[in-house]
C-alpha cells in the first residue's frame, strides 16, 4: 500500500515537487494577489490542463497532437451552452423575437431552440456530455489515424486540420454556435452567480483540486506497466509493435484521456472568465498550448504546470509594461527557451537541482534504484501479457 | 522651437492657474469644495487632486492592430488637446494603455485589469463586435464607463457604453435610398464576411431593398473572414449583372476582393458599388486605383473641408506624420475623450452613474464630422455620408443625409 502510494506520487522526490506546487498554488498565490489577479491565475491553470495532457500525449507518448484547442473548445463550449440556457430565461430575453433564447440566436433568425443544446438544459448531463463528447471525439480521431498507423508528422498536421475544421464551423455556424463572438454574458450555474468575488475563490481552489486530479491520475497512469509501454513506444515502436502488442489501441486509450484532460480544462475557463469563444479552439491556441508543454519540459507534469504558469505571467507583464512591444519580447523568450534550455524548466532544475543540494542527489539515486526494480517487474510481466495478446489474436 | 515656447507657455500658465486656484482655496473655500476630490469622485476611481486616469484598450498587436491604431492615435491627439486645455475639472488625463492583441479574450481580461485594478475613470476601445461582447460584462459587473468608436450592427444598448460610431440603420438606410435614387438601382448583391455585423447589416438593407425601395436582391453571399477568393463570386456576379453591388467585406479579403474584382473587368465604369466597410484606413492597403469610382457610405471622410475637420487632419497629422489618414472610427475615436470631458464638466463629477446621466443631450459642436447629439440610448445623431473614392486614396463626398436618429433595435427590420 505505501509502496503504491510511492509509486504514485513518484517517490521522495515526486512528494516534494507535488507539496512545493500544492503550497504555490493553494497558498502562496491565494494570499499574495489580490482577486483580480487569483482569477487571471486560475484561467492559467485552466490551460495548464491542456499542458498536463500534453505531457502524456507527447512527452511521453511521442504523439504530438496539434489540435488539443479542439478538446479545449468542447469541454468550454459545453459548459457555456449550459450557463447561457440559464442566463436565457424568458424574462431577460424578453426584447427578443423569440424570447427564451440565446440572444445570438434570435440575431440570426432562429426562432426555436435546435435540438443539440436541448441537452444542456441539465448540469449533470452537461458534466456528462463534457467528460465523454470531447473522449469520444478523439476515440473516433484516435480510431480513424492509429488504426491505419498514421503517425508522426501526419498526425499532428491531421490535428491540426481538425481543429481549423472545428473553428471554421463554430465561426460559420454562427446562429447555432455564436459565431465568432462565442458565446458571452455567463452569469450563473444553477443560480449561483459566478461573477461575485467568493464565488471566484470558490472556482479557483475547485480548479486547482481538479488540476492536481488530473496530475495524479496522469502520474498513476504513467508509473503503471501502461506508461513503461507508452515510453516504449515512444522511443521504439516498431519494437513494441513486434513484441505482440496492439500498440494502436494504447495510442487511442491515451489520446482519449488527454481529451477528457483537456475538456475539463475547458468547461473550468468558462466557469471562470465567463465566456468561450472560437479563439480557444483553432490552431493559434492549440500551438500556443504546446508552448506551456515544451517551456516546462514535455515529460514532466509538474513542470508543464510551471511553463503554463511561467509563459502566461509572462505573457500578461509584457503586455501590460509594453503594449506595443511585448510579441517581440515573448518571442526571443520562446526561441532562448528552445535554444538554451530544450528540456525546458524542468530540464533546467534536473540540471543544476543537484548542484545546488547535496542531499538531493542521495534522494535521486533511490528514486533510480526504484525505477530500475519497476522496470524488472514490468519486464516480467510483459512475457505474460504478449501470451495474452497471442491468444486474443488467435481467436481472432 | 515654436512648440517648445507654447509648451513652457503652457506649463506657465498651469503653474498661474495652480496657483490662482490654491490661492482660491485659501481665501474661498466654496470655490475649493466645489472641485475637490472627495466632492467629485465617491465611488473609488483613480481620481487625484490633479490628475485623473482613463483607459485606452485597442489592439497594438494581431490582425486588428492596422485598424485599430488610428484609433489609439485618435484618442491620444484628443487627450493631449485636452490636457493642453488644463484637463479635466482641473485634473489632467493620465492615460493607461493596454493590447487587446486582436484576441477577444484578452479585451475581456484588460478590461478587468483596468477597471479592477487601475481603477480608470472611463476607458475609450474596443473595436470588433466581438472584442465588445466579451469586454462588455466586465463594464457591466464593474460598473464600467466604455466609449466605443466603431460603426456596428446595433441590437445593443448598455448602460455602461456610449457608442461613439453609427448603428447599422444610421449607416444603411439612407445610404440605399441616395443609390435608389440617383443611380435608379433595381437589383442588389449584398455580399459580406461571415460575421455578425455584416449578416445583421445584410438583413436590414435586404429589408429596406424588398419593403421600401421596391427592389429585388438577386444574390447574398459571405465569405469567411480572411478569405481572398472571389472568383466564383465574381462570376456570379457577372451572371446576374445587379444594379448595385452592396458591400461589406472586411480586413485582409478586401484587398483581394477589389484586386480581383478590377482583373475581372468589373471597375467603377462598368458597375456601380457602394460599400459599408471601406474607410480611408483601408483604401492604403486596397490601393486608389483599384476603388477608384466605387462609392463609400459613412459619417465621416478626411476630406470634408469644414472648419472643425480642417483643424483635427491638420493637429493629426503634426502629431501622426503627414502620410497618416483618417478613416470613418477613427474620428468617431477622437470623440471619445471629448464627450467624456463634457459629460463629467456637465455632472461636476466623475461617478460613473452620474456621468452616464448626464452625457445625453449633450450636443458637442466641435466634432470634426460636423455637430452631433448624444441620445438617452448612448448613441449618436450624425449625419450620413456618400463618399466617391478617387485614385488619390480620398473620397469626394457627394451626398450629405440630413440627422439621422439612432436607432438600435429597429423596428420591422428584425
Amino acid at each position: 500500500m505505501n509502496a503504491s502510494l510511492s509509486k504514485l506520487v513518484g517517490g521522495k522526490e515526486g512528494l516534494v515537487g507535488l507539496a512545493v506546487l500544492a503550497a504555490i498554488i493553494f497558498v502562496v498565490l491565494p494570499l499574495g494577489v489580490d482577486i483580480f489577479r487569483l482569477n487571471l491565475v486560475g484561467k492559467y491553470l485552466t490551460y495548464a490542463f491542456v499542458a498536463v495532457s500534453l505531457v502524456l500525449l507527447w512527452g511521453n507518448g511521442g504523439i504530438l497532437s496539434l489540435g488539443q484547442g479542439i478538446f479545449f473548445g468542447l469541454g468550454g463550449y459545453g459548459m457555456a451552452m449550459f450557463m447561457k440556457l440559464e442566463a436565457s430565461d424568458p424574462i431577460t430575453t424578453k426584447i427578443q423575437t423569440t424570447p427564451g433564447i440565446p440572444d445570438f440566436m434570435d440575431w440570426n433568425q432562429i426562432t426555436s431552440l435546435p435540438w443539440f443544446w436541448e441537452p444542456f438544459k441539465s448540469l449533470p448531463l452537461t458534466i456528462l456530455i463534457i467528460l465523454t463528447i470531447p473522449a469520444l471525439f478523439a476515440y473516433l480521431i484516435g480510431f480513424a489515424m492509429f488504426k491505419r498507423r498514421v503517425g508522426g508528422v501526419y498526425f499532428a498536421i491531421i490535428t491540426q486540420a481538425i481543429a481549423l475544421i472545428l473553428s471554421i464551423l463554430i465561426v460559420g455556424q454562427q446562429g447555432f454556435t455564436g459565431g465568432v463572438n462565442g458565446i458571452t454574458d455567463l452569469k450563473t450555474v444553477w443560480g449561483w452567480d459566478t461573477r461575485n468575488d467568493s464565488a471566484k475563490y470558490i472556482l479557483y481552489y475547485l480548479n486547482g483540486f481538479l488540476l492536481f486530479g488530473a496530475i495524479l491520475l496522469s502520474k498513476y497512469v504513467l508509473n503503471s506497466k501502461f506508461g513503461m509501454l507508452l515510453l516504449a513506444m515512444r522511443d521504439k515502436e516498431e519494437r513494441v509493435r513486434f513484441s505482440g502488442y496492439d500498440v494502436s489501441n494504447f495510442k487511442i486509450f491515451i489520446f482519449c484521456l488527454a481529451a477528457m484532460i483537456s475538456a475539463v480544462g475547458g468547461a473550468m475557463f468558462t466557469l471562470q472568465v465567463g465566456f468561450m469563444s472560437p479563439s480557444f479552439v483553432g490552431i493559434v491556441p492549440s500551438i500556443e498550448m504546446v508552448i506551456f508543454c515544451a517551456v516546462g519540459g514535455r515529460a514532466s507534469l509538474i513542470g508543464a504546470v510551471y511553463g503554463t504558469l511561467f509563459v502566461n505571467f509572462g505573457k500578461t507583464f509584457f503586455s501590460e509594461s509594453y503594449p506595443e512591444l511585448w510579441l517581440f519580447i515573448m518571442g526571443g523568450l520562446f526561441i532562448a527557451v528552445v535554444m538554451f534550455f530544450p528540456d525546458g524548466l524542468a530540464g533546467v532544475w534536473a540540471k543544476y537541482s543537484h548542484k545546488l543540494n547535496f542531499f538531493k542527489k542521495k534522494s535521486r539515486l533511490t528514486t533510480a534504484a526504484v525505477t530500475d526494480s519497476t522496470k524488472i517487474d514490468a519486464g516480467k510481466k510483459t512475457v505474460k501479457e504478449i501470451d495474452v495478446t497471442n491468444i486474443k489474436g488467435a481467436k481472432a | 522651437m515654436s512648440t517648445l515656447n507654447r509648451r513652457n507657455f503652457m506649463k506657465v500658465g498651469g503653474a498661474l492657474a495652480a496657483a490662482l486656484l490654491s490661492a482660491g482655496i485659501l481665501t474661498n473655500t466654496a470655490l475649493a469644495a466645489d472641485t475637490s476630490t472627495a466632492k467629485v469622485m465617491t465611488t473609488g476611481l483613480a481620481v487625484t487632486d490633479t490628475t485623473v486616469k482613463v483607459g485606452i484598450l485597442h489592439s497594438a498587436t494581431g490582425t486588428m492592430a492596422i485598424s485599430e491604431t488610428g484609433s489609439i492615435q485618435a484618442e491620444k491627439l484628443a487627450i493631449e488637446q485636452i490636457n493642453a486645455m488644463g484637463g479635466i475639472l482641473g485634473r489632467k488625463i493620465e492615460v493607461i494603455q493596454e493590447d487587446g492583441a486582436s484576441d477577444w479574450p484578452t479585451f475581456a481580461e484588460k478590461a478587468k485589469k483596468l477597471l479592477a485594478s487601475d481603477k480608470v475613470a472611463a476607458v475609450m476601445g474596443c473595436w470588433t463586435s466581438a472584442s465588445r461582447k466579451a469586454a462588455l460584462p466586465v463594464f457591466e459587473k464593474e460598473n464600467g464607463l466604455l466609449f466605443y468608436p466603431t460603426f456596428y450592427e446595433g441590437l445593443e444598448q448598455s448602460k455602461n457604453v456610449f457608442y461613439t460610431g453609427q448603428e447599422a440603420t444610421q449607416q444603411i438606410l439612407a445610404g440605399l435610398d441616395w443609390i435608389a435614387k440617383e443611380k435608379k438601382a433595381k437589383t442588389f448583391y449584398l455580399i459580406g464576411s461571415d460575421y455578425i455585423w455584416p449578416r445583421t447589416s445584410m438583413k436590414i438593407a435586404r429589408k429596406h431593398i424588398e419593403q421600401h425601395l421596391h427592389g429585388s436582391v438577386v444574390g447574398e453571399e459571405y465569405i469567411a473572414l480572411g478569405d481572398t477568393q472571389f472568383g466564383s463570386v465574381i462570376n456570379k456576379i457577372k451572371l446576374k449583372k445587379p444594379d448595385v453591388i452592396y458591400a461589406a467585406v472586411v480586413g485582409g479579403s478586401n484587398v483581394a476582393w477589389f484586386k480581383q474584382l478590377n482583373a475581372a473587368g468589373l471597375n467603377s465604369t462598368k458597375q456601380t458599388m457602394l460599400t459599408i466597410s471601406v474607410t480611408e484606413d483601408e483604401v492604403l492597403g486596397i490601393g486608389g486605383e483599384n476603388l477608384a469610382g466605387f462609392y463609400s457610405a459613412m459619417k465621416y471622410f478626411q476630406s470634408q473641408t469644414n472648419p472643425e475637420n480642417l483643424k483635427f487632419v491638420e493637429a493629426f497629422k503634426k502629431k501622426w506624420g503627414e502620410k497618416s489618414v483618417i478613416g470613418d472610427v477613427t474620428q468617431a475615436a477622437y470623440l471619445g475623450p471629448w464627450l467624456y470631458k463634457a459629460a463629467v464638466e456637465r455632472a461636476g463629477s466623475f461617478d460613473v452613474d452620474k456621468v452616464q446621466a448626464a452625457l445625453p443631450g449633450y450636443v458637442f459642436k466641435d466634432a470634426p464630422e460636423g455637430a452631433v447629439t448624444v441620445e438617452k440610448n448612448h448613441h449618436l445623431t450624425t449625419k450620413l455620408r456618400i463618399g466617391q473614392w478617387g485614385k488619390d486614396g480620398q473620397a469626394k463626398v457627394v451626398y450629405t443625409s440630413a440627422y439621422i436618429k439612432p436607432d438600435p433595435f429597429p423596428k420591422g427590420y428584425q
